[in-house]
């Protein structure tokens, strides 16, 4: 498996089907573990990190967590490379600007992945479309029994799994469903959703998770508590409290514009439609925000010709560094924009 | 409770101005006092700060800043400014500390509840519950239905309680 082969397709997280798809995006799960004996990464000499890198790449490419693994030495990776694995959520934008020994390994359908020397030693996240946060804690939980009976793993009896960050500690366990909420955005409702959350003590990040904007109506909703509280608990929480209460503020925001104000509805729709389908120059911000409304209306039954699957994908390979592989060169400013116009009208316009 | 002149909020801000010999007394709120007189009204501190500021500043408590952790040397203030920790130790070179930030954190929690390896005796899945609670998650059911967000807060910790 190479880097390459990933960029022409969405992963299975992009799929676009699961359960709640017309809401949930995708339902990710990561823990945070480190190695027994060596320091935090704040305090690793450069000769530590790179045996911790050594040490749990070896055991995570002989652990067969996935039938097929890629690995990427982020630290010789170049840029574009790193910027792509971002974009598809296989790692985190601090991890893709480090410096120093640090790696990334792939599973098969790019539904788990492991960061070797983030933030902590290992940063094991398992990525899967809709709402399917039980699947992804039985794949997680199994990922983490294999390197666990291979790797001495940093526990404390009363913290539990000790990790760089105290925010972190007890489970190190981060659950995040990523939710399209362009109905609420329209109606001006979704201070709802960050009211339930902080009732919940959950965050509400973006897209790209901590300290991104919420773009093309995109919501990631994650837990903040990690000690005190299991695994199962944290993830039943999400599943029967908060995910399907959100779920239902967005249904009832999509049926009030489909009663109430159709015209108004399928304004916005057309209007992204027609932008996307005859566009000559557009930016990625604009993508984004004019394929959210263009996913509502085919969630609604009002665009019936174009696919969620078609939607999802350009989603994805819009974004800058998709978009310069896809070409096989480097683009910038307007002559980036022209590529990704006429990649959107080819997609849709053969659809 | 007097009203604030420009609008309905209580006036806690009570001016009184001799303009040509005149007096004219005025009742602001606090925020136009701020807008309209370009007062610098600072908002109370709540009681509990004052009180966690003036118990820390007696209790000698902040002489855990020099506290230093044998294993990787940092120093708790270094911590406190960087907010990542250098090794493992420092979660018990610092306990004392650490305790009320992890419980600032984590709605109160102190202790680990969940997984545990395998190698330090955990069977690797977390513990199971043993006491029923299914009628506390049928009233957080019912909390969440009627949007009681605060009401559902305290029952999912009762829950967590009696979860042990």
């Amino acid at each position: 498996m190479k880097l390459s082969d990933l960029t022409s397709h969405a992963g299975e997280w992009l799929r676009g089907s699961g359960p709640m798809s017309e809401v949930v995006i995708s339902s990710r799960i990561r823990l945070a573990r480190n190695i027994a004996g060596y320091p935090f990464l704040a305090r690793c000499t450069r000769g530590q990190r790179t045996t911790i890198e050594h040490k749990t790449r070896d055991t995570i490419l002989n652990s067969q967590i996935s039938p097929q693994t890629l690995y990427v030495d982020l630290e010789q990776a170049p840029q574009t490379d790193r910027d792509l694995l971002v974009e598809r959520h296989l790692i985190s934008k601090p991890h893709a600007a480090a410096e120093g020994a640090r790696g990334v390994a792939v599973g098969e359908n790019e539904t788990a992945s492991i960061m070797i020397n983030e933030e902590d030693h290992l940063r094991i996240q398992v990525l899967r479309s809709g709402l399917q946060l039980e699947e992804a804690w039985d794949q997680i939980n199994t990922i983490d029994d294999a390197l666990e009976a291979k790797l001495d793993y940093s526990f404390h009896p009363r913290f539990g799994y000790l990790t760089a960050c105290p925010t972190n500690v007890g489970t190190g366990i981060r659950v995040s469903v990523m939710l399209h909420l362009p109905a609420l955005k329209l109606t001006s409702e979704i201070e709802k959703v960050f009211r339930a959350a902080k009732d919940m003590r959950l965050a509400v990040r973006g897209l790209y998770g901590e300290g991104t904007e919420a773009t093309g109506d995109f919501y990631q909703i994650s837990n903040q508590t990690t000690l005190g509280k299991s695994e199962e608990e944290i993830i039943s929480d999400f599943k029967h409290l908060v995910i399907p209460k959100i779920i239902d503020y967005e249904h009832h925001a999509r049926r009030t514009l489909l009663n109430d104000k159709t015209v108004a509805l399928d304004d916005k729709v057309f209007r992204a439609l027609g932008t996307l389908r005859h566009a000559r120059l557009i930016t990625s911000e604009d993508t984004l925000s004019m394929l959210s409304h263009l996913r509502l209306g085919v969630n609604l039954g009002r665009i019936k010709d174009i696919d969620v699957r078609t939607i999802n994908e350009l989603f994805l390979l819009t974004q800058p560094a998709h978009l310069q592989k896809i070409q096989g060169k480097r683009l910038d400013g307007d002559v980036r924009r022209q590529a990704r116009a006429d990649y959107i009208r080819a997609r849709l316009n053969g659809n | 409770m007097l009203k604030c002149d420009n609008c309905n909020k209580p006036a806690t801000v009570h001016l009184t101005e001799i303009r040509n010999g005149k007096k004219i007394e005025k009742h602001l709120c606090e925020q136009c006092a701020a807008q309209n007189e370009g007062l610098p009204v600072k908002s109370h501190t709540p009681i509990n700060e004052l009180l966690t500021n003036f118990v820390m500043a007696h209790s000698g408590l902040q002489k855990g800043t020099e506290a230093t952790c044998e294993g990787c040397g940092i120093t708790w203030a270094e911590f406190r400014q960087g907010g990542l920790f250098g090794c493992a130790n420092d979660y018990t070179a610092f306990e004392k500390d650490l305790t009320p930030l992890l419980q600032r954190a984590h709605e109160g929690a102190t202790h680990h509840v969940g997984k545990v390896p395998t190698r330090r005796g955990g069977s690797g899945v977390p513990m199971k519950r043993q006491i029923d609670v299914s009628k506390l998650r049928k009233e957080l059911a019912k909390a969440v239905e009627g949007e009681d967000y605060e009401r559902a807060a305290k029952l999912r910790d009762q829950i967590k309680q009696a979860e042990g």
